[in-house]
């Protein structure tokens, strides 16, 4: 079979084989990196409408997250501030300034302003505010520290595997109800020890859902 | 014996009476040469494509096409389109996820089962029935990857590390069905390409004298360097036993486990113990109805009577007629257990198959799995190769019957009456499961056209010449 196929066909198979492992390990390792929500998620930063800075708001002037997001301790939706929420201080403050021109026409005409959504619901998946600040839960956990945010950034993968990492250990990442929405508050395991956190979970009544219908309704 | 030695010598009871001469059958008819069955398997591949082949080929691309406008519409709407509503939530798509696994049976048992236990008539037909095993998986596979709905999720049903932290509920016989059906296909695929290097390497070196290099290159690539040395044959004979024993179980496991996503349910008519070994009956019956299916006019199209004889038609025939009995027993016995288990669910939901508003799918399905092969005992019938063809189609419209009966009236009646519905199926559904058999039709065709239908090598070990005892009665 010489005349047909050179001698270094031979080697084929191992070289196939080899082929295959680098292969695999080369795609396992990337889809690995680049598929999952951990890059994919993570990072995304899109310019919004009104260079709005929390770091300013929330951070140096330090508001509450609930003067602007008012019913995310009522409702499982976090809302997002009309341009009246904006105009309760900017009728005063920085009236003229060419940064808050598309607040004031908003404010004007009752056209919201066009916000670009970071943070992803995922098809299917049924996630309620109210309940997790209500119990224990900051907003720091899934935001990150927003307060520090000139730009918001998704800071957190925001996959199932990531949420089901607190709905298994609630106890390590609850915090007083007095700090929900101080983003620099340490949690109760950090502050008192783990105990502390787990005597919480009990004293709170906390049993996160671990099963599909808990979130997939 | 070591008694009757002590009490005297025995009269030897051989030399009294003398046993009567069982003639083999022959399977190699009309004492054809080894150059002969080469030059008869390896035309069919060398010559022109005959005209016959294209209009088979066409129309079966045509009908093909059915079923990927009926998945592509799928896809691109949701599984919504169709059919099924509560209660019927399993319908079409699993009726015909079963009917072509059990198809597949055949195959397995022709190379694997009738293999370990010597059957050599299995020779003339292994090779078409496991390429049937093969494409049937094909058909198969559509439709539980389709009728998980988002497609591109599928892969959720192997356990592979994903971001979602999801794994599967191995408890679930659903998925023991994955594993089941992929083990299934990857061993018949080896077993098949197994079986078909030494061919491969005969094509390879025919090609090659007569100056065609691009497909003398193709087979070579296949046969994987293959001279025919004896160390080749002695590796070559262990790992078709080593396939041989693998698979032997497949053919008891897959449509066994199979069975268990019903009768791990506690649905009536579904949870009965009697299901692995009637499915595996039931799957080996349509197996070899589809064998004989496709057989039959290979056989007169290309003047196969000489390898496949009057013997082998006989064999399959009685193999039809054993399982489809057995099958028949199997629908006698569900009755029987439905009165003697004395549960008024059971014995409803069995009543209700029989006489209730899908009585019309009962009596095909009894009309065709038990009465048709009963036909098989007669030599007249086995003789009558339209006929037993014909026969043959009757057990494959009937086997698909038999699951639709299992799986739509019991679901169709279940516990809360209040939710009791009439499933019928929507046009998407219909067009995706006609166009599966022009997907078989086309992948068999190919089949048939481009590699050899018959193993060379081991029919010949099967002809009288081979044989050491050509012309004498022992054995």
């Amino acid at each position: 079979m010489s005349k047909l196929f050179p001698k270094s066909a031979n080697k084929l198979p191992l070289q196939i084989i080899v082929f295959l492992f680098v292969f695999g390990g080369i795609a396992t390792a990337g889809v690995t990196y680049y598929m999952t929500p951990k890059y994919t998620r993570v990072g995304y930063a899109p310019v919004q409408p009104v260079p709005f800075s929390h770091a300013l708001h929330a951070g140096q002037l330090g508001l509450d997250c609930r003067y602007c997001h008012s019913n995310v301790d009522k409702s499982g939706h976090a809302n997002v501030p009309t341009a009246q929420t904006c105009m309760n201080c900017h009728n005063q403050v920085k009236v003229d300034s060419p940064l808050l021109a598309a607040v004031r026409q908003s404010y004007e005409t009752g056209e919201p302003l066009p916000w670009v959504k970071i943070h992803q619901l995922p098809d299917h998946a049924y996630f309620n505010h109210a309940v997790h600040v209500n119990r224990g839960v900051s907003c720091v956990e899934c935001h990150g520290k927003i307060n520090e945010m000139e730009v918001v950034t998704h800071t957190q993968p925001l996959s199932m595997g990531w949420c089901l990492d607190c709905h298994r250990n609630p106890e390590t990442r609850v915090r007083e109800p007095g700090d929900i929405y101080n983003l620099n508050s340490p949690t109760i395991a950090e502050k008192s020890g783990i105990e502390a956190g787990i005597k919480f979970v009990h004293d709170w009544n906390i049993k996160p859902p671990q099963s599909c219908s808990g979130c997939h309704r | 014996m070591a008694h009757a030695e002590s009490a005297g010598p025995a009269p030897a009871i051989l030399q009294e009476v003398k046993p009567a001469v069982l003639p083999r059958a022959t399977l190699v008819e009309n004492n054809r040469s080894f150059a002969w069955i080469t030059e008869k398997i390896c035309s069919i591949i060398e010559g022109k494509t005959p005209t016959w082949w294209w209009v088979c080929f066409i129309v079966a691309c045509f009908v093909a096409s059915f079923t990927v406008a009926g998945i592509t519409y799928l896809v691109a709407v949701g599984v919504g389109v169709w059919g099924h509503a509560n209660p019927v939530n399993w319908a079409w798509d699993i009726v015909n996820f079963v009917f072509w696994i059990g198809i597949g049976h055949a195959g397995t048992l022709i190379s694997a089962i009738l293999c370990l236990l010597r059957q050599r008539w299995r020779t003339s037909i292994n090779r078409a029935a496991e390429a049937m095993t093969i494409f049937a998986v094909v058909c198969a596979a559509i439709f539980p990857v389709f009728h998980v709905g988002r497609v591109w999720y599928a892969w959720y049903l192997f356990p592979i590390p994903n971001s979602n932290v999801i794994w599967q509920n191995f408890r679930s016989p659903l998925e023991w069905d994955v594993f089941a059906v992929s083990t299934y296909g990857t061993v018949s695929v080896l077993f098949w390409y197994v079986g078909l290097i030494p061919d491969l390497a005969v094509l390879r070196d025919r090609f090659f004298a007569a100056g065609n290099k691009l497909r003398s290159f193709l087979y070579g690539l296949f046969a994987l360097g293959w001279r025919g040395s004896n160390r080749h044959w002695s590796n070559y004979e262990m790992a078709y036993l080593i396939l041989a024993g693998v698979s032997t179980p497949l053919v008891l496991s897959v449509h066994t486990i199979v069975s268990f996503d019903f009768a791990v349910s506690l649905l009536p008519g579904w949870h009965t113990t009697i299901f692995p070994p009637y499915f595996v009956a039931g799957a080996i019956f349509s197996g070899f109805g589809m064998v004989l299916t496709l057989m039959l006019p290979l056989r007169a199209i290309y003047k196969l009577e000489d390898l496949i004889t009057q013997y082998h038609i006989d064999c399959m025939c009685k193999i039809t007629l054993a399982t489809g009995t057995i099958v028949g027993y199997a629908y006698a016995m569900e009755f029987f257990i439905a009165w003697y288990g004395a549960n008024p669910y059971e014995g409803f939901a069995f009543i209700n198959r029989a006489f209730g508003h899908y009585a019309w799918a009962y009596w095909i399905m009894i009309a065709c799995n038990v009465i048709t092969p009963q036909f098989f005992w007669f030599k007249k019938v086995r003789e009558n190769t339209a006929f037993v063809w014909i026969l043959s189609i009757f057990v494959n419209v009937g086997m698909w019957f038999e699951r639709f009966v299992i799986i739509v009236t019991s679901l169709a009646r279940d516990f809360l009456p209040s939710s009791w519905g009439y499933y019928s199926p929507s046009i998407v559904e219909i067009f995706t499961f006609f166009g599966t058999f022009g997907v078989f039709s086309v992948l068999f065709l190919l089949f048939i056209r481009f590699l050899p239908i018959m193993p060379m090598a081991e029919l010949k070990a099967v002809t009288p010449q081979a044989d050491v005892h050509a012309g004498h009665d022992h054995h």
